[in-house]
């Protein structure tokens, strides 16, 4: 590795000149400032000009005040789901939510999501990750989580994108390893149609997929289950929308056998009702 | 968090207004709260040199919006400011706010850096319970104003008007004067709307195409497959073709000299007197498109600089802009003076009436423009059309030689330099040859053509048409990067059979023209677009005004009544770009914002061309402090001297700046939210 380094410094001040030559004549102050002061290094070279130079040579601002505050961060928090979710024999209560605090690139997320049915709590699954923007519509996101409610616990190491796919479909992937060496992921999209600049149709789907089954959290192998929704809601103001929907919640392939030799329920149809809120 | 205007929402502007009736008796009912001066709009008699101004936070309430307004004089607006041109001004700013600084920039003046008031360039601002007395010789005259740089006062009511007199008599006189001050007034604090704005970029957009607009816009594109692609298209592009104003009359109330449309303002006149009107456009976010209907307007001043008087129907003052036209109402009526903003969710209107507490009849407000693929910088084509897939008649280069040299070659053909466009606008063709269809891209739109030369160089000339267009937009991204100026490159880019040669100028020429072109900004967190063709749109008068039935200004009608007074032909270029995301909202120049930027550094007395490209699809009033902004628009020597040029979406623009006022300047979008999100620079002149 040193020798390489070794090497690329050799060849730099070889290939430099006429770099440099180019920088000069293009003569702009900032140009000629960085060439003598910043000495060469094995980093390629950054281009500076005028319009776009780096802030290496800071500027004096009187009292240290900065003209813009551009760096400002902020806190959000939104339910997307906070409903109830009606049958017969008994309405589940489901919320589905995230926080955010940061500036334009890092923030620090908490998600949250969990159904309170019969009196349990089910599929409560809490996350912590650190969120960094790499793209104009992406964000990479690693961190915590932890399947917290009724069942047992389980913990595991996430890492995701999150963003707005092509055609403005919200989307989250995330990939899971738990601290028993086993694998999940999580796939989530949705999208708003307008019918009207307030009454706005929202599909919805997040699908969860494990590599191992387990029995105790109703966890299949494969794609384990579903919980989807469409849901109508009007935006009587942009924080504060009332829906009606229909959700689906349900398990897939083995977890669907796991969860009939349990006596439990494998999917229902509900119609919904809930708001959607955030501040 | 919730704030209460929020539930107002669900009115939109027009159908609150309308819900007040007729407004004409809104104008005979006492006014709401606030202490409004009776003499709002009213140039003060006289011009005087010293001033005492204080700065506090009052209640005021406009149109049910309560507001501790920060202000000056207890008004919102702040008291006009009536001064002489020669005189050595001194005006002792207060700040009696309880715990925050403050400050006063004067908009558009030419003075110290020192008394420029922007916090951190100039001074330290105004701590609460000091003064700060601003001392500056008067160089000018016209139409300026002045509003806070700290914080974001300015969107709150901090601003008032400026009125400077000529040493000589008018050439224009008026038998009356006014100043028409355009605002914003709003009970959402303007941290909350960015906040806002930072988790939902559309979160005060209510008119957006849904599902209920299909049919009309169906029946507009021809078919719904037609409005259907369309929308594809933008959905493609995750952005919105109805994304005209981020702020917008659902929680804006818009002010004409700090009256609410139903306050009714006046103006009297005696019919057959001229009328001067100085429009200021003080708002933080808003353009608005004015008109005085069955009222022609003769367009005297921009920026206050005199223009060949220009007659018009109908005019767009861009964010920080001012405009002087001179009415000269014939009839004892009442004629509404009507400024709808860009985004038609709202009006500031006024009366220039015989008698006071008249009211003329108020015009429905006009539809909302909506963006087009033009606003893209991407001209006719689709979004996902790869410029390889255009055809080249001419020559079967690669798109950058042919791009380059497609703008040269009609001219060539000519045989004379003559027929070469010269003035350095290579905005104007970047794909002349290629797009014939396109209205604003006629070969010769120089109706004047003895000015073209007087920018100098012609290798430099060269530089500015062929680089922006050529090299700096068709490459591939590693090219781009090449650090030299561009006529340092190997010929085999720029060089073709009949085009100049670079690196021998033409003996007797000016100095080469250093080129800085940064490229195109790359798509990164803080930048969703490229303007790939971006156009000159100096002749269009702006989104939503083009072939409306009405004489609508645009900026290549702007012409200064004497000459520019440093005939030197710039030395260097600067090219900028201004990019944003909207979906993160943040906004900046050459997709980086201001934290991640250093300063734009200028040689004392140099004659810099800066060269604007907006890849955003939104427009900008650019701003720089203390230089005057040089608009090449075609007139030549009698460029029009501006302080804030708007710059539209997917166009490109140049100007001329001499550096001869030292010190640290702002330069910025002076939409106050996309300042504070990043569109901002310092420039150092040294």
């Amino acid at each position: 590795m040193r020798r390489v380094l070794l090497l690329a410094a050799l060849l730099l001040p070889a290939a430099a000149p006429p770099a440099q030559a180019c920088s000069q004549s293009q003569t702009t102050t900032t140009a000629r400032k960085t060439a003598t002061t910043a000495p060469r290094k094995s980093l390629p070279r950054p281009v500076y000009h005028a319009a776009d130079a780096p802030t290496n040579a800071p500027v004096a601002y009187v009292g240290g005040m900065k003209p813009v505050m551009d760096q400002g961060r902020y806190f959000h928090g939104i339910l997307d789901q906070l409903e109830g979710r009606y049958a017969p024999g008994g309405t589940d209560f489901r919320w589905d939510g995230e926080a955010w605090y940061g500036g334009d690139y890092n923030r620090l997320w908490l998600k949250s999501e969990g159904t309170l049915e019969h009196g349990r709590l089910h599929d409560g699954d809490h996350e912590l990750l650190y969120s960094r923007a790499v793209s104009p519509y992406w964000n990479v996101q690693a961190g915590v989580r932890a399947d917290i409610d009724d069942g047992p616990t389980r913990t595991w190491g996430a890492l995701g994108v999150q963003g707005l796919a092509l055609y403005q479909f919200e989307f989250q992937a995330t990939a899971y390893v738990s601290d028993r060496g086993r694998f999940a992921s999580r796939i989530e999209g949705s999208y708003d149609f307008l019918l009207t600049n307030r009454l706005i149709l929202q599909p919805q789907a997040e699908f969860n997929l494990y590599t191992k089954s387990d029995p105790a959290r109703q966890v299949g192998a494969g794609l384990s289950d579903v919980d989807a929704g469409l849901r109508l809601r009007y935006e009587v103001w942009r924080k504060f929308a009332p829906y009606v929907a229909v959700s689906y919640a349900g398990y897939l392939t083995q977890a669907r056998r796991i969860v009939h030799d349990q006596q439990g329920e494998s999917g229902a149809l509900r119609l919904t009702f809930g708001v959607r809120s955030w501040f | 968090m919730l704030i209460p205007s929020r539930n107002r929402g669900g009115l939109s502007r027009r159908r609150f207004v309308t819900g007040l009736g007729a407004g004409g008796l809104m104008a005979a009912l006492p006014r709401p709260l606030q202490a409004h001066t009776p003499a709002a709009g009213q140039v003060p008699p006289t011009a005087r040199a010293r001033w005492d101004l204080r700065v506090g936070r009052t209640r005021i309430e406009i149109d049910r919006k309560v507001l501790h307004a920060p202000c000056i004089g207890e008004d919102v607006p702040g008291p006009i400011l009536r001064w002489r041109q020669g005189d050595t001004v001194s005006i002792n700013v207060t700040n009696t706010l309880a715990d925050e600084d403050t400050s006063i920039h004067w908009h558009g003046l030419r003075l110290p850096a020192a008394m420029d008031g922007v916090p951190g360039l100039s001074f330290a601002g105004i701590p609460p319970g000091e003064t700060f007395t601003y001392r500056f010789p008067v160089t000018q005259s016209g139409t300026y104003w002045y509003h806070s740089h700290s914080g974001m006062q300015e969107a709150q009511g901090l601003y008032g008007a400026i009125v400077i007199d000529p040493p000589v008599p008018d050439p224009q006189p008026c038998a009356r004067d006014y100043v028409i001050l355009l605002s914003e007034w709003s009970d959402v604090s303007p941290m909350d709307m960015l906040s806002n704005l930072k988790m939902q970029d559309d979160y005060y957009v209510f008119r957006q195409r849904t599902l209920a607009s299909l049919p009309r816009e169906a029946r507009e594109a021809g078919s719904t497959l037609a409005a259907l692609k369309d929308r594809l298209a933008w959905s493609r592009m995750r952005m919105a073709a109805t994304d005209i104003a981020d702020v917008t009359g659902v929680i804006y109330t818009y002010l004409l000299n700090g009256h609410a449309p139903d306050m009714n303002w006046n103006a009297l006149f005696s019919p057959g007197e001229r009328v001067r009107l100085r429009f200021i456009n003080g708002a933080s976010m808003t353009f608005f498109d004015i008109r005085i209907p069955g009222l022609e307007m003769l367009v005297v001043a921009a920026d206050g600089n005199a223009v060949e008087p220009v007659p018009v129907d109908e005019f767009r003052i861009g964010v920080a802009e001012t405009y002087d036209v001179i009415v000269q109402p014939r009839e004892a009526r009442a004629y509404t003076i009507f400024a709808q903003s860009e985004d038609r969710t709202g009006y500031a209107r006024g009366t220039l009436a015989p008698q006071p507490g008249m009211s003329g009849p108020i015009p429905p407000m006009d539809p909302r423009p909506v963006r087009t693929m033009v606003d893209m910088g991407m001209d006719d084509m689709k979004p996902g059309e790869s410029m390889n897939g255009m055809a080249m008649p001419e020559h079967g280069h690669d798109m950058s030689a042919s791009h380059s040299h497609s703008h040269l070659m009609p001219h060539h053909e000519g045989g004379t330099m003559d027929g070469m466009d010269m003035t350095g606008h290579a905005p104007q063709h970047p794909m002349g040859g290629m797009q014939p269809t396109t209205p604003q891209q006629t070969p010769h739109r120089h109706d004047t053509p003895t000015p073209r030369h007087e920018e100098g160089a012609m290798a430099g000339m060269d530089m500015a048409d062929m680089q922006p267009a050529g090299h700096g937009h068709a490459m591939p991204m590693s090219e781009h990067r090449v650090d030299e100026p561009v006529h340092h490159q190997p010929a085999g880019r720029m060089h073709r059979p009949g085009a100049m040669d670079h690196d021998a100028p033409a003996p007797g020429t000016m100095p080469v023209l250093e080129v800085d072109d940064p490229g195109p900004p790359p798509l990164n967190v803080e930048n969703q677009n490229i303007a790939r063709m971006p156009t000159d749109r100096l002749g269009s008068p702006g989104d939503g005004l083009e072939h409306n039935g009405r004489r609508v200004l645009n900026y290549r009608q702007l012409r200064a009544t004497r000459p520019g007074s440093d005939p030197r032909p710039p030395t260097r270029e600067i090219i900028m770009h201004l990019t944003g995301n909207m979906e993160r909202y943040i906004w900046g120049f050459n997709g980086r914002k201001f934290s991640e930027s250093g300063p734009i550094r200028l040689r004392r007395n140099e004659r810099v061309r800066f060269t604007l490209i907006n890849d955003t699809m939104m427009e900008h009033p650019i701003h720089l402090h203390g230089m005057w902004s040089e608009l090449e628009n075609g007139q030549g020597a009698y460029r029009p001297y501006k302080h804030t040029l708007i710059s539209q979406p997917g166009s490109k623009l140049s100007y001329l700046v001499t550096a001869d006022a030292p010190g640290l300047w702002a330069y910025h979008c002076h939409l106050m939210l996309h300042m504070e999100t990043g569109m901002f620079r310092t420039v150092i002149v040294e």
